[in-house]
């Protein structure tokens, strides 16, 4: 078996490569294989991969990514993640990717499938709305309908008929998937000393640019790895980062808070990876499945509208609960409207209950750490005063 | 190459129809500030994807933040509200409208014309087109607790409506919003009420689009940005179905038709501009805190804007769209998936295309608002796009709606006199 640390160098390497060599492989290992491209925060994976071909999930360039070209797409005021894919784009990093969908997180992704098909209009790119509707017979129809949209343009890339046991069959993996992250989770959270965040971190990113089986046995094998060891416990505050879902910070940065005194305990990096709370049914229609589920157990975060105000950010609260967290960090791309508009709300719900938290903001290539490390460590500190 | 130079007024020159509009709007806010002795129900919703029809089949006076944002920016109010809402919290890099109305509540909730707001009995929240309405009224229901009935409006991704997006936004009037309104107004939701207020949209809604296609004429009769701000505010808001609507925009196309037969040129704030020299389409909202300033660099110039996005935001009349009384609930769903921002980039650059092309414009200019993800964000690629199809010129200028600190006058003079330059150039060269 291998080891935690050959795991983590593993996953670094897959982080590390913008070329995304791995899915290439799987792409050209058998002739009549296809890559769909796919921008945070949810899309039904389970319909790609039934329809035989790779979800990729695409999160900007990071930190080594110079960015030239995509910057002359973009104005300052807007976050980075869409000039950096622009650029993945434009220097033919994504030469590979057979179709591109774009979900409904906000104005800036939503514009980019536009600006996709205007730059490449040979490339199938798809902008997926999901419904805000949450009643099955109305959001949950319109869904459906969408659902099966995407499964018939997926058929026309790929040649394959998407049958409803594919259907199942891919269900039960990405089942298999969510259930596996939260397990990587909770384990976190039960031992952060032996589960740093930059490693789950790594882990859970891996699962963006590898086939879901592998992944599956990666996170698997992590956990029974990293418990073998026995790594130093401190006395680190334990906090939950909120407002990570799309644009990703530098790994550096999620190291710097864990250097600075905090364990991170939970987050919202790649919600993709643990979209929904329960198992997707496989005993009845696919589409119905993946519909009811996204209306009735999809996470809490910015860009779905929440219809009753008397638990507005309440997720929040029980998440600090649930993992015994002492704080949140807000931490935001800059220009982000979901997470800078939802803030101010889930800061008030957090006062109601005197949970402190704090906030900053980052880009994708924040080099300077310093700030960071002062702001979250006195943030810990602070904690341990006065807890 | 600037055209003389007229001396600043210190009154802006009203037509007949500017005056109407001002008592209509004036008219609203009374109302507004009424409601405590009428009793009447208060409904808040956006401009893009606005119901107004349906809300006036319950009795309910309409309350539009948009717009009390750009009439405290106008007013250059909308500074200090601004930074109270940053005060409490909010970020620096989010819309400015969100905040003018959070500050503006925080400070007491007077509005523009120094009338108390009322509070809201509810909340239309119509998500189409721009993702901040969905936060905005998020957060106005967490101060509020009030009711609140979400629209979701499919963006139109692919270019196309489907039946299944229409049907989606029909079932949620059905089962989401009217019955909402009528727990919240007491009143019974008519549809033949609804068909008879969609008549005079469509009436009005003939009146406009003859407006704004008048600017074919050369010289143009009207500017349809600077200018277009007046003449949308009654179809974007509150009177879009009622018979004022449909009377203003009779008075307004009867102005223009007698400015055409004269062959005047747009009425500025400082009277008729004489000599049209630059014929051009903008995108993008405009800069509301320094309007004046702003319109000035143009009509000093002689220029003349043609044709605006902007004055698409609350339908886009123009490429044939009118509400229909014999589908009602279809027609209001439709309009609002039509609305500009609620088009895909490709739609949007063809839209620019076309204007630039059947207003014989001289080119593009952008007005990029640095807090407003829904316009900017691709803004650019359309500019090269555009440039790229038409083989006119564009030029690109940034500023915020109601923000008075990202209005930097001298830069945007700058720029302005360099396009028109390019403009010149271009003229010369034959191209
Ligand atoms: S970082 Fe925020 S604003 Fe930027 S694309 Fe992602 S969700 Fe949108
Ligand atoms: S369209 Fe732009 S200005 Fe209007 S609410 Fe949305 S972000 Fe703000």
């Amino acid at each position: 078996m291998a080891t935690r640390e050959e795991i983590t160098n593993r996953c670094q390497a897959l982080y590390d490569d913008l070329d995304f060599t791995a899915a290439r492989k799987w792409k050209d290992a058998e002739p009549g294989r296809h890559v769909i491209g796919y921008m945070p925060m949810y899309v039904p994976r389970e319909i790609i991969h039934a329809a035989g071909m790779m979800p990729l999930g695409i999160l900007g360039g990071g930190d080594q990514l110079e960015v030239i070209q995509g910057d002359a797409y973009y104005q300052s005021y807007i976050c980075r993640i869409p000039r950096s894919t622009i650029e993945l784009l434009l220097t033919d990093r994504l030469d590979f990717v057979d179709g591109m969908l774009f979900p409904s997180i906000c104005d800036v992704i939503r514009n980019l499938s536009g600006m996709w098909k205007l730059l490449r209009p040979d490339v199938y790119a798809h902008y997926f709305d999901v419904p805000q509707n949450y009643m099955r017979d109305v959001g949950g129809e319109f869904y459906i309908h969408e659902l099966n949209v995407l499964k018939e343009d997926l058929e026309k890339i790929s040649g394959n008929k998407v049958t409803n046991e594919a259907l199942k069959n891919s269900i039960e993996l990405y089942n298999e998937n969510r259930r596996l992250t939260r397990k990587l989770y909770k384990f976190r959270a039960d031992y952060p000393w032996l589960a740093p965040s930059s490693e789950v971190y790594l882990i859970n990113r891996a699962g963006m640019v590898i086939p879901v089986e592998d992944h599956n046995i990666l996170i698997t094998d992590y956990i029974d790895a990293a418990k073998q060891e026995d790594r130093p416990k401190r006395d680190n505050s334990r906090v939950v980062i909120s407002g990570s879902f799309c644009e990703q910070p530098p790994i550096n940065l999620i190291k710097s808070i864990e250097i600075s005194g905090c364990y991170v305990v939970d987050d919202d990096y790649m919600l993709v990876n643990r979209w929904f709370a329960k198992p997707v049914p496989t005993d009845i229609d696919p589409m119905q499945a993946l519909s009811y589920t996204f209306l009735e157990a999809s996470v809490k975060m910015p860009s779905c509208f929440e219809p009753n105000e008397d638990i507005k950010g309440q997720f929040l609260v029980d998440l600090v609960r649930e993992t015994n967290a002492e704080g949140v960090i807000f931490a935001a791309a800059s220009f982000c409207d979901p997470a800078l508009l939802e803030r101010p709300i889930l800061q008030d719900v957090l006062n109601q209950v005197d949970i402190p938290h704090i906030s900053f903001k980052y880009a994708e290539n924040t080099g300077q750490m310093q700030p960071i490390r002062e702001q979250a460590g006195t943030f810990a500190d602070s904690i341990k005063l006065w807890s | 190459m600037s055209a003389p130079q007229r001396k600043p007024s210190t009154d802006v020159q009203k037509d007949a129809s500017m005056a109407k509009q001002k008592a209509m709007i004036d008219g609203n806010f009374d109302r507004l500030g009424n409601v405590k002795n009428t009793g009447e129900k208060v409904s808040y919703t956006f401009v893009p994807g606005n119901l107004n029809e349906l809300i006036m089949c319950f009795d309910m006076v309409g309350n539009y933040p948009e717009i009390n944002a750009i009439q405290n920016g106008l007013r250059k109010k909308s500074g200090g509200m601004i930074m109270e809402a940053e005060k409490w919290g909010h970020s620096e890099d989010v819309c400015t409208y969100v905040k003018a109305d959070i500050g503006m509540m925080r400070k007491g909730n007077i509005g523009p014309t120094g009338q108390p707001i009322p509070e809201p009995d509810i909340l239309m929240l119509s998500y189409t087109g721009c993702y901040t309405f969905l936060k905005w009224f998020e957060l106005l229901r967490h101060d509020y607790k009030c009711e609140t009935a979400m629209l979701h409006v499919p963006y139109t991704g692919d270019g196309v409506i489907t039946k299944a997006m229409t049907d989606y936004v029909v079932k949620q009037l059905k089962e989401e919003v009217i019955p909402k309104y009528e727990k919240v107004s007491g009143v019974k939701f008519d549809i033949d009420r609804l068909r008879e207020n969609l008549a005079h949209s469509a009436k009005a809604e003939d009146d406009f689009v003859w407006v704004l296609e008048s600017a074919k004429n050369k010289p143009s009769p009207i500017d349809a940005y600077f200018g277009g701000i007046y003449y949308i505010g009654p179809i974007f808001t509150a009177f879009r179905g009622t018979d004022l609507a449909v009377d203003y925009y009779k008075t307004l196309r009867a102005e223009i038709e007698e400015r055409i037969r004269k062959g005047q040129g747009p009425i500025t704030p400082e009277g008729e501009m004489k000599n049209e020299k630059y014929r051009i389409v903008t995108e993008g909202p405009p800069n509301y805190t320094s309007m004046r300033e702003f319109w000035k660099m143009f009509y000093d110039e002689g220029a003349v804007v043609v044709a605006s996005t902007y004055t698409k935001v609350g339908g886009t009349y123009d490429f044939g769209f009118r509400h229909d009384p014999s589908r009602p609930l279809e027609s209001l769903a439709e309009y609002c998936m039509h609305c500009y921002t609620n088009r895909n980039l490709p739609e949007r650059t063809r839209m620019l295309e076309t204007y630039i092309n059947d207003y014989e414009a001289d080119g593009l200019l952008i007005n990029s608002i640095k807090s407003c993800n829904s316009f900017a964000a691709g803004e650019l690629m359309m500019m090269r796009e555009v440039e790229k199809r038409t083989g006119k010129p564009a030029a690109f200028v940034e500023t915020d709606l109601v923000d008075p600190r990202y209005f930097s006058a001298a830069n945007v003079k700058n720029r302005l006199e360099s396009y028109f330059q390019m403009i010149d150039q271009k003229r010369r060269a034959g191209v």
